[in-house]
């Protein structure tokens, strides 16, 4: 019969139109065997957070391009906290100066990817999140 | 104590009716997981269930169901109903995974506490919804959520396994699908309780409503009572306050004919038996199936060492069926 699938929620947060990023993944993830629940471009944070719960995701991915990363990805962050939802992992990609990551991963995020990362990388770290 | 990560349902679904859509997801989740509500679950929801008018969406790919779901929804938020929405895609048939795109027509709900919104894959099941559907209307209605909107994956022509699920059954056509309303035929115009014509904003959606209502003439079985035919255009929201209010009109109809109570029955009769069936699988015949699998005997049966049948009956030697075919 069936059984737990993981779901992941993939979005673009914020006001930039870049979304062959994060349309790339949506379909690795798919290929992969994850249900991915894409919502699309200009997302807030709070309509990620509350789509992630209502969905019941384990995970959250977002791709930003915009340069808005130290701003979005900390107060997904914040969000999942205020309604108990820490359980939900958050990670993400895009143009992301490596100077930037540290600060995100000590906010929570659990890891980034940039232009040129592998595809297999990604799976890679999910199926280690993820493995049976 | 139940463990933190795992509150019972109970506590889920007391959660749940005060509107807390964590709660509501993670019951979801457990009838996905399980494929549908296991007798637990329902023994629970069902003190709470069949208050909900549960209105299936269907139509071809891209005719615009989504976003019609999104201005429906707007509608029932108007009138102060809260209202429940899942909305399926297909899984693929390679990975098991799955895009579940729906959400994007609906974003601007996303915050509306009043509504809940469940993305649903179809976990290889064909027809156009996924086993789990049903378990997760009940979930929906036992939390107090009314209408209940299913929008099924884009269908042709047979997936017809909406009307096991929903009370009516909306289906949507588009402009410029050819000449005879190639994308949906038979299966899917007989089941249908109201018909919608949407992006009537494009040419020709005038003559797909004649073409529909000339195809829905010829079923001798609507003659008396023809199913309504609205136009409309989802994008622009023009046209939606008229459908939803042609789909009021008729549950009221069914109301008063009993029709919706017969429905209901049907309904839950083949939730039991697909219950029972899926029970009987799990419990006896797998483990049957296990002893002596189709595949160990492949080969005896390719090379007439084993007779196909003789294992067949075999099988139901050992789940005690046995004698000549009833
Ligand atoms: C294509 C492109 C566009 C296209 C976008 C088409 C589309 N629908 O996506 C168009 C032409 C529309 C465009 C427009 C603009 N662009 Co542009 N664009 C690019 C370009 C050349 C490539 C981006 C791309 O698609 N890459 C391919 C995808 C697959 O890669 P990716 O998104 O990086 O994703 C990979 C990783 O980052 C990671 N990843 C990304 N997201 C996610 C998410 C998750 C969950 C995970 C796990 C991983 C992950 O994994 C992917 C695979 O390795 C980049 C430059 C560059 N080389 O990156 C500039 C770039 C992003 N654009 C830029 C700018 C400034 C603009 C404009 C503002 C330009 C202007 N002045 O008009 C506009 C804004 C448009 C808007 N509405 O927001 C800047 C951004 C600068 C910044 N952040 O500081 C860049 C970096 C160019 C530059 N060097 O200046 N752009
Ligand atoms: N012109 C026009 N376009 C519309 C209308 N309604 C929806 N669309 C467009 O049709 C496309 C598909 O709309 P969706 O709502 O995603 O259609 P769907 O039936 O849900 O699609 P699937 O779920 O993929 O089968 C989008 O580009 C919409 O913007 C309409 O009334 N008029
Ligand atoms: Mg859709």
């Amino acid at each position: 019969m069936a059984d737990k699938k993981i779901r992941i929620l993939i979005a673009k947060p914020g006001l930039d139109g870049h979304d062959r990023g994060a349309k790339v993944i949506a379909r690795t993830l798919r290929d992969a065997g994850y249900e991915v629940i894409y919502t699309g471009l200009r997302q807030s944070p709070e309509q990620i957070v509350a789509a992630a719960i209502s969905e019941d995701v384990d995970a959250i991915g977002i791709s930003v391009l915009s340069g808005a990363h130290g701003y979005l990805f900390p107060r997904i962050i914040e969000l999942l906290k205020e309604q108990n939802a820490t359980d939900i992992l958050l990670f993400g990609g895009g143009i992301i100066p490596d100077d930037d990551i540290p600060a995100l991963k000590e906010a929570g995020v659990a890891e980034i990817f940039t232009p040129g990362a592998p595809l297999a990388d990604i799976t890679n770290f999910l199926s280690s999140r993820y493995a049976s | 104590m139940p463990h933190k990560e795992q509150p019972d349902f109970q506590d889920l679904l007391a959660r749940g009716q005060e509107g807390d859509r964590r709660a509501i997801g993670r019951m979801i989740s457990r009838v996905e997981a399980s494929g549908v509500a296991d007798h637990v679950m329902m023994q629970q929801l069902w003190a709470h269930i069949g208050r909900a008018r549960v209105v299936g969406i269907t139509g071809p790919p891209g005719a615009g169901k989504s976003t019609m779901t999104d201005r429906m929804v707007k509608y029932w938020r108007k009138k102060d109903y809260r209202v429940g929405v899942i909305a399926v895609d297909p899984s693929s048939p390679f990975t098991g995974g799955a895009i579940l795109g729906d959400r994007v027509r609906m974003n601007d709900l996303a915050l509306d506490t009043g509504v809940y919104i469940r993305s649903m894959s179809t976990r290889g099941q064909l027809g156009g919804l996924s086993l789990a559907c049903s378990g997760a209307v009940s979930v929906l209605d036992a939390c107090g959520y009314d209408p209940i909107l299913i929008e099924t994956v884009g269908v042709g022509q047979s997936e017809v396994a909406v009307m096991n699920v929903a009370d009516l059954v909306l289906v949507v056509s588009v402009p410029g699908l050819g000449d005879d309303i190639q994308a949906i035929k038979a299966g899917i115009l007989e089941i249908g309780d109201v018909f919608a014509v949407n992006k009537a904003d494009l040419p020709g959606a005038d003559r797909t409503a004649r073409e529909l209502h000339i195809m829905l003439s010829m079923n001798p079985e609507l003659s008396a009572d023809l199913p309504p035919i609205l136009m409309l255009s989802a994008e622009q929201n023009k046209g939606v306050e008229e459908l939803c209010e042609s789909v009021e009109e008729r549950f009221s109809l069914m109301q008063n004919s009993q029709e919706l109570i017969m429905r209901r029955n049907r309904r839950l009769e083949k939730e039991l038996m697909a219950y029972i069936q899926n029970r009987l699988y799990k419990q006896v015949l797998s483990p049957a199936l296990a002893n002596d699998s189709f595949e160990s005997n492949v080969e005896a049966f390719r090379t007439n060492k084993r007779n196909p049948y003789t294992w067949a009956e075999n099988i139901l030697k050992q789940i005690q069926i046995e004698g000549s075919t009833p």
